[in-house]
């Protein structure tokens, strides 16, 4: 899996060039949502950030031209691909950021280089007014998982099957705050309690647990790491919609409760209106348009928004024939 | 708006219940077949352990003027070439064929899985690494390999045995690395991963409990198969030597008396392989079936 990752690293000063280009492309960098008719909530990068490189006082993540190619097949079936092709962004202490696109456009490889699964070829990352090494050690690791966690998508996966769900919040809890014996089960009620789950379930394990429960779990263990950012990778993609509702109003609540900041990856642009205020699109590793939620959802500027936009099933809905002859539209 | 309502409510209440019913009891998981193998088996490693108990005579001494005695009440499976008293000679082979085969499991076992750990904890060219040196011995066959080993080291049961764990090693390693490879691209190693728990922490706390199931199924195959080759290297001489009883050692043995008659020794000596290699055969099968979630 490793060797997958190769070469062709660009300089760091990716990040420049993409401001540059930023203003054509409207990849908006640190500048905030662009249209000034983002609504106040959501202003919080527009107004704390001037546009410093590295990210300003109230920013807890600040990114700057990230590049990450993958590279796969072999001999003459070998193709790379740009997962990250020079993406810069910011998010507000505090707020929440949605990225959305289709599969393919880099906002997983995003949240996973955020995190620390997958190592960048070029960029920059801050996090927490902390630059991130590329290649962490790890102790490095550890330091910056009491910052960010993530949140997976696959709530069958994400929990080890033959560990209790209260040992998987313990292990995180030993880990980060070296917090054992009777004050991690307390701590592990606690953290069950918060998520909307008894304390007995702490014994339960992840097979007698349905998928909201595992998915509130999964969240627990996030949070008991106390991290300051939460990464949400599809994180509701794979839930009943009614158990979608009932886990996205839990994690407002969590934010608003704890101050945190979320990463809100997700294909489902409804999704998106309800948990963020703002929105970053990405296609084919680039950031195509940022700002609010109100604005990109119901004023798209960008044409692959717009598409975005009208290919998402509602009621009343006509799939669009021939995806691909819109996007190549859409390229024109 | 009812099967709505009512699926999820099945999947929840069928579903671990559903799970948990076949692997209720041993002998449910077992089937009547492997319970009889298991049953077998564990007469063998009882007969194994008191054999100084059960056996009637000193296995190793004999008498020239007691040679090819029929079974009758003084020895009752009769005697060898050497006047040496069968069944007791039967019993105590039990254990250095059991002993061997368990101890090549073992080590190919141990061997197996932290190779196939390493591999995909490290991925990239470790993996690629590894996968490369398991190819060139996958290149010699089973029992090739281990007579080199034997070739060069010498012979005797310890040397037979750890060539052969060798030589088990990549078949082992293989298939528990296909399988913790699936294991490692679940998100919950990845959450432990991104805790900045080390690989050593990951690997035992998560992977290895998960690919627990697999590592004692492919044991308890490679026990059968374990036993075999090692009476193989025993007939061949390269393996136990006498006087020590040996089942393998047993079956070549008895060529000699074979052809003036005596078929008991090579015949009572193969059954006893055959019958072992059978039943343990038919554990590994029965719990690999249900490990990978198969037949009924």
């Amino acid at each position: 899996m490793n060797d997958d990752v190769k070469n062709d690293v660009k300089d760091t000063d990716g990040g420049v060039i993409g401001r540059a280009g930023g203003g054509s492309r409207r990849t908006s960098g640190t500048g905030g949502p662009g249209g000034s008719g983002g609504s106040g909530g959501s202003g919080g990068s527009g107004a704390n950030g001037p546009g410093g490189a590295g990210g300003s006082e109230g920013d807890v993540i600040a990114i700057s031209g990230l590049r990450k190619r993958f590279v796969t097949g072999r001999g003459s079936g070998r193709r790379t691909v740009d997962a990250l092709d020079d993406v810069s962004l910011t998010v507000a202490d505090g707020s929440c950021l949605a990225v959305v696109g289709e599969s393919g456009s880099g906002k997983s490889t995003l949240a996973r280089i955020l995190v620390g699964l997958e190592a960048a070829d070029a960029g920059e990352v801050v996090l927490a007014g902390r630059p991130v090494a590329r290649r962490p050690r790890r102790a490095e690791r550890r330091a910056r998982a009491r910052d960010i966690q993530m949140v997976f998508q696959d709530p069958n996966g994400s929990l080890n099957r033959r560990r209790t769900a209260g040992s998987a919040i313990a292990e995180v809890l030993a880990a980060h705050h070296r917090v054992t014996g009777a004050d991690a089960r307390r701590r592990v009620e606690e953290l069950l309690e918060q998520v909307g789950l008894r304390p007995a379930h702490a014994r339960s394990l992840p097979g007698e647990l349905s998928g909201g429960q595992r998915q509130r779990v999964a969240i627990a263990r996030a949070l008991a790491a106390e991290p300051r950012v939460l990464v949400l990778d599809e994180a509701v993609a794979a839930l009943d919609v009614s158990v979608q509702a009932q886990v996205l109003n839990l994690l407002s609540e969590i934010r608003r409760d704890r101050r945190l900041t979320y990463l809100f990856i997700t294909h489902d642009l409804s999704v998106v209106r309800q948990v963020s205020e703002e929105v970053v699109v990405m296609r084919q590793g680039r950031i195509v348009e940022r700002g609010s939620t109100a604005q990109v959802l119901d004023d798209p500027r960008h044409p692959y928004t717009r598409l975005l936009r009208d290919s998402a099933p509602r009621p009343g809905w006509r799939p669009v024939r021939a995806i691909g002859r819109d996007a190549a539209e859409v390229e024109a | 708006m009812k099967t709505a309502v009512s699926a999820p409510a099945a999947r929840r209440s069928g579903g671990p219940a559903g799970r948990r019913r076949p692997g209720g009891g041993l002998s449910g998981r077992l089937g009547p077949l492997g319970v009889t193998a298991v049953a077998v088996a564990a007469l063998l490693v009882l007969a194994a352990l008191l054999a100084p108990v059960l056996a009637p005579y000193d296995p190793d001494i004999g008498s020239i003027v007691q040679r090819y005695l029929p079974p009758g009440p003084e020895h009752l499976l009769g005697t060898d070439q050497s006047g040496r008293d069968l069944l007791s000679r039967l019993l105590y082979g039990a254990r250095t064929s059991l002993l061997g085969a368990a101890a090549v499991v073992v080590i190919a076992g141990v061997g197996g899985t932290l190779l196939a750990l390493v591999a995909t904890w490290f991925g990239g060219r470790v993996d690629a690494f590894v996968g490369r040196v398991l190819d060139l011995l996958f290149a010699f066959p089973n029992l090739l390999l281990a007579i080199i080993v034997v070739a060069v080291f010498g012979t005797g049961m310890a040397q037979a045995t750890v060539a052969l764990a060798m030589a088990y090693v990549p078949y082992t390693a293989r298939v528990l690395r296909s399988v913790a490879l699936r294991e490692r691209r679940l998100p919950y190693v990845q959450a432990a991963e991104l805790q900045g728990l080390s690989g050593v922490t990951v690997s035992g706390r998560h992977l290895l409990p998960n690919i627990a199931p697999q590592i004692l199924t492919g044991a308890a195959i490679n026990f059968g198969y374990a036993m075999i080759d090692l009476a193989a290297l025993s007939f061949l001489g390269l393996g136990v030597q006498a006087p020590t009883a040996d089942w393998g050692l047993m079956v070549s043995q008895g060529q000699d008396s074979l052809l003036q008659g005596y078929p008991q020794q090579s015949l009572l000596a193969g059954t006893c392989i055959v019958v072992a290699v059978a039943a343990f055969s038919v554990i590994g099968e029965r719990l690999g079936g249900r490990a990978a979630g198969g037949r009924a």
